[in-house]
């Protein structure tokens, strides 16, 4: 049996890796891909303590998760080509009109 | 356990694979990789609803959706990288190419990725370890859908309706959002 740390220590590494994509990278969707993999690391969390203390509720979360995440990625993408069609640039530093 | 070392490595490395890859088409596809791994895993905790749905959802209609916007919009690859990480990037190359050369054969990485995936599905279904009710006779049945589906319309009801309007919602928006100016 796999202990569940080693399933968290999993998803924490992979969470970090997706916190370190939206910070060092400018194309919008390579961000949005990453925020994606921060929420699948959740994912991860939520179902390995789910079956840590052996309950369901882990796993309705996850379902819910990731209904929101299906959600958001339509919503955010449309976004992403609406803005992306204006500016005519996937640097995210060229979308800065609210800067002071 | 060392079918979960298998999965874990070929996750990392696909998650890297995603932030480092300097075209977006690479990115994605090594998110499909991770998002694949990711439901073996699922399996693994004997969630296996959760591991259907997440090949699904996640594997064919996210990654899709990423691709298509890809496609739509370009990807970019001159601003697809950072140019402080691209600087980096050159300054790693120059002191050991073989680092530019993993980074330029992102193909090579990821039929590798996949071939090692399948085959740690492939093992473990052989060896019994991939079928649901391995672990504890407490979990046996746990992540079925018989179960989920018991908790879902009982215990969840109200918040299962209410992802159903969430993404009604989602999808009245993405319409909206998505319309050129009349």
């Amino acid at each position: 049996m796999v202990p569940t740390s080693y399933y968290l220590v999993l998803s924490a590494i992979l969470f970090t890796i997706g916190v370190v994509g939206v910070l060092i990278r400018r194309n919008v969707l390579i961000i949005f891909m990453s925020v994606e993999m921060m929420l699948n690391a959740v994912n991860l969390t939520f179902a390995a303590l789910s079956l840590h203390f052996l309950g369901l509720n882990g796993q309705i979360f996850v379902l819910m998760a990731m209904v929101v995440a299906a959600a958001e990625v339509a919503v955010g993408l449309a976004i992403v080509m609406a803005v992306v069609r204006n500016r005519d640039t996937t640097n995210i530093e060229d979308v800065n009109l609210l800067k002071g | 356990m060392f079918l979960f070392i298998v999965f874990a490595l070929i996750a990392i490395v696909a998650a890297l694979g995603v932030i480092l890859s300097r075209k977006p088409v690479y990115s994605a596809l090594f998110l499909l990789l991770n998002f694949a791994t990711l439901a073996a895993l699922y399996i693994m905790l004997q969630a296996q609803f959760l591991a259907a749905v997440q090949i699904i959802v996640y594997a064919g209609a996210i990654v899709v959706l990423f691709l298509f916007v890809v496609m739509l919009i370009g990807g970019g690859e001159l601003n697809a990288v950072d140019r402080e990480t691209s600087r980096q990037v050159d300054k790693a190359a120059a002191i050991s190419p073989r680092f530019l050369a993993l980074l330029g054969w992102p193909r090579i990485a990821a039929l590798v990725l996949a071939a090692l995936l399948l085959a740690g599905v492939g093992y473990g279904l052989v060896t019994g370890q991939l079928h649901p009710g391995q672990g504890s006779a407490a979990a046996f049945g746990q992540g079925s859908v018989e179960a989920i589906g018991a908790a879902l319309y009982t215990d969840y009801l109200l918040p299962f309706e209410l992802t159903s309007v969430l993404l009604l919602v989602g999808m009245v928006g993405a319409v909206v959002l998505a319309r050129r100016d009349a």
